[in-house]
């Protein structure tokens, strides 16, 4: 067994510097790593590209970041919902890149696995195939969309154990396993950190080769953005 | 004519036995309130389920079940999660059968806009380019005109394009509209709506072939 295991939050992201680029799980609020986002803010390290699928929300997720000016791009599929976002982006104070979801997803698990580039259908035809390359196989166009290079991916797992092994939870799980192994660091935080042997090997989802450093978390919110319910019929 | 319901309502006839079905957001999300319960259908939501469920009830719930509008969900029985990768591993694989979508504007060879706004609303594409890049079968569900009046069915798209030639079908408040080679067919009428108002508010070219029955809701 190799172990994993650092301390916490502050250790997990030593290292983390101005103007690195970092991968961040989750889609919308749900499984985003809200320990290493807080850290983020209290570093205060300044021009950072992010790459997420969303950017949170005014007063949480990645929203804290935004509101204390510390990224300087977004690479996302979705950023509604934000109003500083909106604001800075149309004022040009945020570089912001929109790239299909499904698009986002092959580019992380191709840095994951070793592949510097995929040909995806996704957007051709449209400005975000315009100045890329694009071949035709078997009568169908294909764009060629390039692996992510990034320093750090910060991931929130529901469990993991000491050596990294992972087990997500529900639709939080998304982006999550995509990005681990993906950068140069993979900084995973659980909310339940267990000794190796406890979880099922057959149940894993991530195998802990792809990650660095663990920690569990503390004082998850999990806040939910849009809350709706049916009554009882 | 018909209000977004309705317009869910007639889509939800085009959802068949043994499909799996991704929704949108918006008038897509409300198919799955009435599709028949005597046949077998999936729901996909492109941030990892299959076997999606309705709203959870007050109190049930979990930020960790969502649809891809971020709405709390329910997972089925059967019901599977899955990441992102694979997630549009179903899509781009065709593995699902049928997706329905909304958009700000169709042209009349079956090219899509709905992400974009030039210096008013850029909220991002979302999965709807991988959607639309790789589904055989993509109904789009929308108003036939927009706020202003103008027609949202048209020869040229004027906003940045989500996707090429890839819409096959049009329901809106309306009528039913199939895309061909040669243009927007009419297939339908919305109940009390004549032939002469929906050719007036389409500004594509509009194929009216014979008699154009009312729709059966």
């Amino acid at each position: 067994m190799i172990r994993k295991t650092v301390a916490n939050v502050k250790d997990a992201l030593q290292g983390v510097e101005d103007g690195m680029t970092f991968m961040l799980g989750g889609f919308g609020l749900s499984g985003i790593p809200e320990n290493a986002i807080s850290e983020l803010v209290r570093l205060n390290v300044k021009n950072l590209t992010c790459i997420s699928n969303n950017a949170g929300v005014d007063d949480f997720g990645l929203g804290l970041l935004l509101q204390k000016k510390q990224i300087y791009k977004m690479v996302s599929s979705y950023v509604g919902e934000n109003d500083e976002f909106e604001r800075q982006m149309l004022s040009e104070e945020l570089d912001v890149e929109l790239i299909p979801q499904g698009t986002l997803a092959a580019r992380c698990q191709a840095a994951q696995q070793g592949f510097p580039a995929i040909y995806t259908p996704a957007g051709y035809g449209t400005e975000v195939s315009q100045f890329k390359e694009t071949r035709e196989f078997d009568g169908k166009m294909y764009v060629l969309e390039k692996a992510f290079k990034a320093d750090f991916a910060f991931v929130k797992a529901w469990k993991g154990d000491k050596a990294g092994n992972l087990i997500f939870k529900g639709t939080a799980r998304n982006f999550n396993p995509l990005m681990c192994g993906a950068a140069k660091v993979t900084v995973v935080e659980v909310e339940e950190l267990v000794e190796p042997g406890e979880l099922d090997p057959n149940q894993i989802h991530i195998p802990g080769i792809f990650v660095q450093r663990i920690f569990e978390g503390k004082n998850y919110e999990k806040r939910i953005e849009k809350r709706t319910v049916r009554k009882v019929s | 004519m018909l209000d977004k319901e309705g317009i869910a309502k007639r889509i939800a006839k085009e959802v068949k036995d043994g499909y799996y079905v991704n929704l949108g957001i918006g008038i897509p999300t409300l198919v799955a309130n009435f599709v028949r319960d005597d046949i077998e259908v999936e729901f996909q939501s492109e941030n990892g389920i299959l076997g999606m469920g309705p709203f959870p009830l007050e109190g049930e719930e979990d930020a960790d079940l969502i649809n891809a509008g971020k709405q709390t969900i329910t997972a089925l029985p059967g019901a599977s999660f899955f990441d992102s990768a694979m997630s549009f591993g179903m899509i781009r694989g065709q593995h699902v059968d049928l997706t329905i979508l909304g958009a700000m504007e169709v042209a009349e060879n079956g090219d899509i806009a709905n992400w974009k706004i030039p210096g008013k609303m850029v909220k991002g594409m979302g999965g709807a380019m991988d959607l639309v890049a790789s589904a055989e079968n993509i109904i789009v569900a929308m108003m036939h005109t927009n706020k202003a009046g103008d027609s949202k069915l048209l020869k040229k798209c004027s906003l940045p394009l989500t996707g090429v030639a890839c819409v096959t079908k049009i329901v809106t408040n309306l009528a039913v509209i199939e895309v061909t080679k040669d243009g927007f067919k009419l297939l339908e009428r919305a109940p009390g709506v004549s032939v002469e108002e929906i050719q007036k508010a389409t500004e594509g070219k509009l194929l009216v072939e014979g008699d154009i029955p009312e729709m059966q809701l």
